[in-house]
């Protein structure tokens, strides 16, 4: 299991939780597992193409998927998973 | 030079003249046994400073050869004395004391590294940093000429401007054309209930008047925008972004790169705060991180969704603390990277942020901007304001 850190943003559709548990053996298969169990998360996360919404960006652990493989990147057990959305508060 | 017996004789004692010789000579080890304070208001060049209550820790670290020409001095050559006797007792094999200390030194016209540059009201003012040897006089006189910028003078302005301010920045722009609102008041801690009515830029620059004598405050009392942007950001080294919506963001992004100004960038909301340090070509820019605003709905403002006052404060001096690490020229500024706080957690995370190769702004290939089409998207539109 991975943990997905959920952003502020996002928490009314995760029942107000900052952290979830998924499966997966991939960042993309991890992310399926958050929005099957929280399907409100789904379209803030993925396009109809299916792809990750570009003005989300995801971390495995500290390092971007986008620089990595993407959603195929490789998901071993105890990783983090941080998604994060822009904020423009000040 | 003595070595000797070192047993129970008397520590040398030499001149200031014959010292001087010496340490032009070369290969003398010269350790300053006074307090900071007067280390900081002129020292021997050359002149490790060890005060007397630290001898033990720090002499080894100042003078780590025992058998190196050690010469110690500090103001009137009772200090040194005394320490000499405790370095022989530390069985270093060739120490003498300057007679005199470094008043017979002056007298004799002989050269000291001053505390210039800084008024006596000054010397006293800064003195905890000018006491940092990271800082210095040296830094402090920087600070004094420095020209840093602030986008918004709200949340995250505002505790930047007063600590900033403190420091003793010479020159801060403040951006702002709002006024005071008691809704501000909660983490907004420039301002004050007087202050309420008054615009935000005013209100700040009469509080940092109070606060620091030495520092202008410059108001711009007006909104962003790709007209007058490249002209406001020409006049400073730094910019603190704490503006509270995207357009500005990207605006302010877009056009400091194109004039390769460093940017301090932080953001706020509900108990999560964001910052990370933009330096054009040396580090990725805001356009790199976050390569398109979300839309409105994932973009909630802190006036609709709320954020805990301290955020404001926590988040806003890391800024400064990235400003003046920028202006001094030391530390590891968050470049590449960006922190994650947490307040309900009280966790801190780093993730990195890469030069995105095809970055419209900064990248490779990335075409000139016309001032018109600064800070743009094709879908404009959609950005959440406020």
């Amino acid at each position: 299991m991975a943990t997905v850190r959920i952003p502020p943003v996002l928490r009314a559709q995760t029942g107000g939780q900052a952290e979830v548990e998924a499966a997966g053996s991939n960042v993309g298969e991890v992310l399926r597992g958050l929005t099957s169990a929280h399907p409100d998360t789904e379209s803030q996360l993925f396009g109809p193409d299916g792809d990750l919404n570009r003005y989300v960006n995801v971390y495995l652990n500290d390092e971007d998927v986008r620089v990595l493989e993407g959603l195929e990147t490789a998901v071993s057990d105890g990783d983090t998973v941080v998604i994060l959305p822009a904020m423009a508060g000040g | 030079m003595a070595t000797g017996a070192q047993t129970k004789q008397q520590v040398e004692e030499i001149e200031p003249f014959e010292a001087a010789q010496e340490i032009e000579g070369g290969d003398v080890v010269l350790i300053d046994t006074r307090e900071p304070h007067e280390y900081q208001e002129a020292h021997l060049e050359g002149g490790k400073l060890v005060p007397p209550g630290l001898l033990g820790d720090e002499i080894a670290t100042a003078a780590p050869d025992k058998s190196a020409r050690t010469i110690l001095y500090c103001r009137s050559g009772n200090r040194s004395y005394k320490a000499a006797e405790q370095l022989r007792a530390l069985g270093y094999e060739d120490v003498a004391s300057m007679a005199g200390g470094i008043l017979a030194w002056q007298e004799q016209g002989l050269p000291v590294v001053a505390a210039t540059g800084l008024t006596p009201e000054q010397r006293d003012r800064y003195s905890r940093h000018t006491l940092l040897p990271e800082v210095g006089v040296d830094g402090q006189l920087k600070m004094l000429n420095a020209k840093v910028l602030l986008v918004g003078a709200g949340g995250l302005g505002a505790p930047t401007a007063l600590y900033l301010a403190a420091a003793g920045i010479g020159t801060l722009g403040l951006v702002d054309d709002d006024v005071v609102d008691a809704s501000n008041l909660q983490r907004q801690v420039i301002h004050n209930t007087e202050r309420i009515g008054v615009p935000k830029t005013e209100s700040a620059r009469l509080t940092i008047e109070a606060l620091n004598p030495d520092v202008e405050v410059v108001e711009h009392r007006i909104r962003l925008d790709a007209s007058n942007i490249v002209e406001i950001l020409g006049e400073y080294d730094v910019i603190v972004d704490g503006a509270d919506n995207f357009p500005t963001r990207y605006l302010l992004n877009d056009a400091s790169v194109r004039l390769r100004k460093p940017v301090v960038s932080a953001s706020i909301l509900s108990f999560d705060g964001q910052i990370s340090t933009f330096v054009p070509f040396e580090g990725p820019c805001y356009r790199c991180l976050y390569p398109t605003p979300p839309p409105a709905e994932l973009a909630p403002s802190c006036s609709a969704n709320g954020v805990l006052g301290v955020m404001a404060g926590t988040m806003g001096l890391l800024q400064a603390n990235e400003v003046l690490k920028l202006v001094l020229g030391i530390g590891e500024p968050l470049i590449g990277r960006l922190l994650l706080f947490e307040a309900l957690s009280t966790r801190f995370t780093e993730l990195k942020v890469r030069r995105d190769p095809n970055c419209p702004i900064c990248g490779p290939d990335a075409p000139e901007i016309a001032d018109e089409d600064l800070g743009k998207f094709p879908d404009y539109e959609l950005f959440c304001a406020g």
